[in-house]
């Protein structure tokens, strides 16, 4: 070990000084000036933040919007809604505007009603005077307010806690499964050496070449007659072993040091053992990039689900997402606040997860 | 503890033979090394005895019982690898307890058996840490360890010493003779390196081209080597090979006409040899000796390089019409380069090589030790 990796450990043990972030943010190029490229480096990365969180802070924002904001036009950036206020001798809250009188002077009235192009207005603070306005002369008042029934409502009402458990039933198990089927054909062909190997494993890769609308309907025969239809278990065994997942494993596996295998051998391991205790530990960032990836799959899967299951106690979330969108009425609002709730999850195991992918365990031991 | 043996094993891959056929015993108890250059197959022939390679042909019987299809685990055999390869996902103690775990053997005689040898190999301390966190020292220790715990019939090296650096090769391969003095295992070691093999071997097998050149004890491998190849191999640094051709029969003796115009008189006949074959004449760097270049019977040389280490001296000399010759003594000496020198040989530690690298003649079998060659004017 030397003094440069032992300096380098102890780095990462603590949080990185502040210093030194800011230097990093703030390191360029030409000098105490900018130099163009600092400037193009800046304009690229501001680009690429905005295409990439632009999506995601727009779906943010509008999920809390209620559906009334969301037809708008021009649409508003956050989540505006008209200020309202109780007033006396009303039986509902009255819209707040702002209105331009004729004289010039500029009063917030409460509108009663409106007939044409006239509205019907009160001032809340003196109830019992009407006062007519032509309605270009008026402009809402409108205050920053979080729409949270978007995402209760359908919680409660449409079951949506339902979709979440079947969606993660389905996303946990199938992920488990393709996991261990997947590591054990990869296995089977990256630690033994037979004939018809390569044969095999081409084989395997040359199915991805096979689009799924050309498979769907065999498959559905199959499934239909194990009488899986409208059941959980119908969307998660078709799936579970993936070409991808058995390609990269393997390839993953073909760099475990071959002595490895052997000393299993002669300390007596069983084949199982080899797989099991040796082999897949140390695939362990194989693994995980596979997971992350089933994850995926899994969680954003729609074609499948939706024609295995047609019941809505099995529907999972991507189909319950899709019962918001009716043939005339589509209700936006709870859309996007459910697509906020489904990508909730693969966030979060992609922040968890993504370490592994960088890191290297199975070299370690070795000299 | 057993007896291993190779009968006539031969080994293939598709059409091409590597090993043609090997036979050796390997007595109970006993150090035997396998030494030869890269590529020659001796760590093929050491993973066909524990089960890694298939046997093309020939027999492997192991305590007397044909083991060819018995199964790396079935052996009974314990490997230790040249890059080690520990478990890099365990620890120390999991890496010595998992091939006893596979033998359903009770948690506390494992336990009672990596504590023994952990104490045995000083690596007690390091027992749960994983393998990244040791040395290589402490590695090979590790993996001697897995070894040793399985109490195997045998135990396998496959040049185990290779990967540490010189100092710590030379401490190892002390460690390593201590051990086999205490356990008293059979052993078999691959090695490329000459050194290993003279310090650790009880019998030493020199393969080159995957056939045995020579097996013997070290010390007949060094005095009486079989052929021009177990000559060059065994012994550092290598042996002189001066070329020449037999000149003539002289009363009691043989006249070597050396490449370059010297001339050597040996005093004992060669029978077998007419006058004008070719022959090579072997002596170690530690049996030639400098004197003056005017000495009677010395050939004359001129030194390229001195290598001074204090306690001896390496010379390389350039000698008419042949390779350079090194000469190895003990001690300093004050020449210098491009001096003359005369090298003087004493017959009894010359060999003769016929052109087909088998020997013709060992000096020793037929001079006093501390008679010289003479050199004569032609």
């Amino acid at each position: 070990m030397t003094t440069e990796t032992a300096a380098s450990t102890t780095g990462r043990g603590r949080a990185p000084q502040k210093g030194v972030v800011m230097g990093f943010l703030t390191r360029r190029r030409g000098g105490k000036r900018l130099h163009w490229t600092d400037w193009a480096t800046w304009a690229y990365l501001a680009f690429g933040i905005l295409l990439m969180f632009g999506p995601i802070v727009w779906l943010l924002l509008s999920s809390f919007k209620t559906q009334a904001g969301l037809q708008e036009f021009p649409p508003t950036f956050l989540p505006l809604s008209q200020v309202t206020v109780e007033v006396e001798g009303s039986p509902r809250p009255l819209p707040l505007f702002r209105v331009t009188m004729e004289d010039g002077s500029v009063r917030e009235l409460a509108e009663v009603r409106r007939i044409g192009i006239v509205s019907t207005m009160i001032d809340p603070a003196d109830p019992d005077e009407r006062i007519s306005v032509p309605i270009e002369a008026r402009e809402p008042i409108r205050a920053f307010q979080l729409a949270t029934e978007n995402y209760t409502t359908p919680l409660e009402q449409f079951d949506f806690g339902r979709y979440l458990w079947n969606s993660v039933f389905v996303t946990v198990i199938a992920t488990m499964i393709t996991l261990v089927i997947n590591s054990m054909a990869a296995f089977a062909l990256s630690i033994y050496e037979f004939k018809g190997r390569n044969l095999a494993m081409g084989f395997i890769i040359s199915t991805l070449m096979i689009p799924i609308t050309i498979v769907l309907v065999p498959t559905y025969v199959v499934v239909a007659s194990l009488g899986m239809v409208n059941s959980l278990w119908g969307v998660i065994i078709p799936g579970a072993a993936t070409p991808t997942g058995v390609f990269l494993l393997r390839q993953y596996m073909l760099t475990l040091p071959k002595e490895l295998i052997e000393a299993a051998r002669m300390d007596k391991a069983s084949e199982w053992q080899i797989y099991w205790r040796i082999v897949l530990p140390l695939s362990l960032p194989a693994l995980a990039v596979l997971a992350i990836f089933s994850i995926m799959w899994r969680w954003n899967d729609f074609l499948w689900p939706l024609i295995v299951l047609n019941q809505t106690e099995v529907y999972t979330l991507q189909l319950g997402l899709n019962a918001f969108q009716g043939e005339l009425n589509t209700q936006w609002n709870y859309v996007l606040a459910m697509t906020v709730v489904t990508l909730l999850p693969v966030a979060l195991v992609f922040a968890f997860l993504q370490r592994f992918i960088t890191t290297g365990i199975a070299s370690s031991g070795m000299k | 503890m057993a007896t291993i043996e190779l009968r006539d094993i031969r080994k293939s891959y598709a059409d091409v033979a590597v090993i043609h056929g090997i036979s050796l015993t390997v007595d109970d108890g006993s150090f035997v090394v396998l030494v030869g250059p890269s590529g020659c197959g001796k760590s093929t022939l050491l993973r066909m005895i524990a089960g890694l390679e298939e046997i093309t042909g020939g027999e492997l019987a192991i305590d007397g019982k044909v083991a060819n299809h018995e199964g790396a685990a079935d052996r009974g055999l314990a490997m230790v690898f040249q890059s080690y390869a520990l478990y890099p996902h365990m620890t120390v103690y999991q890496n010595m307890s998992f091939g006893l775990e596979n033998t359903r053997m009770p948690k506390d005689e494992i336990d009672r058996r990596v504590r023994r040898a952990a104490e045995q190999l000083r690596i007690t301390d390091y027992l749960k840490r994983r393998p990244k966190a040791l040395s290589g020292g402490q590695r090979q220790r590790v993996a001697i360890g897995r070894a040793i715990v399985r109490e195997p019939k045998a135990f396998l090296f496959d040049e185990p010493l290779s990967n540490l650096d010189a100092e710590l090769r030379v401490a190892m391969r002390k460690e390593l003779a201590a051990l086999h003095r205490e356990i008293r295992a059979t052993m078999v070691y691959v090695t490329h390196d000459q050194v290993e093999a003279m310090t650790l071997a009880d019998k030493i097998v020199v393969i080159n081209a995957g056939r045995v050149e020579q097996s013997g004890a070290p010390l007949d491998l060094y005095n009486r080597p079989a052929n021009r190849f177990v000559a060059g191999f065994i012994g550092s640094p290598k042996m002189n090979m001066l070329e020449g051709a037999l000149a003539e029969r002289v009363a009691g003796g043989v006249v070597i006409g050396l490449d370059g115009g010297h001339r050597l008189v040996l005093p004992f006949d060669v029978p077998g040899l007419a006058p004008g074959t070719r022959v090579t004449l072997g002596v170690r760097p530690e049996h030639v000796d400098i004197a003056g270049r005017e000495a009677s019977g010395a050939l004359p040389a001129s030194v390229d390089i001195n290598e001074q280490l204090g306690g001896e001296t390496y010379l390389y000399c350039t000698l008419a019409g042949q390779e350079q010759v090194t000469v190895h003594q003990p001690g300093q000496r004050a020449v210098r380069h491009g001096d003359s020198v005369g090298l003087t040989i004493r017959t009894a530690s010359i060999h003769l090589f016929a052109p087909d690298g088998s020997v013709v003649a060992h000096g020793a079998d037929h001079a006093p030790a501390d008679a010289l060659a003479v050199a004569a004017a032609h």
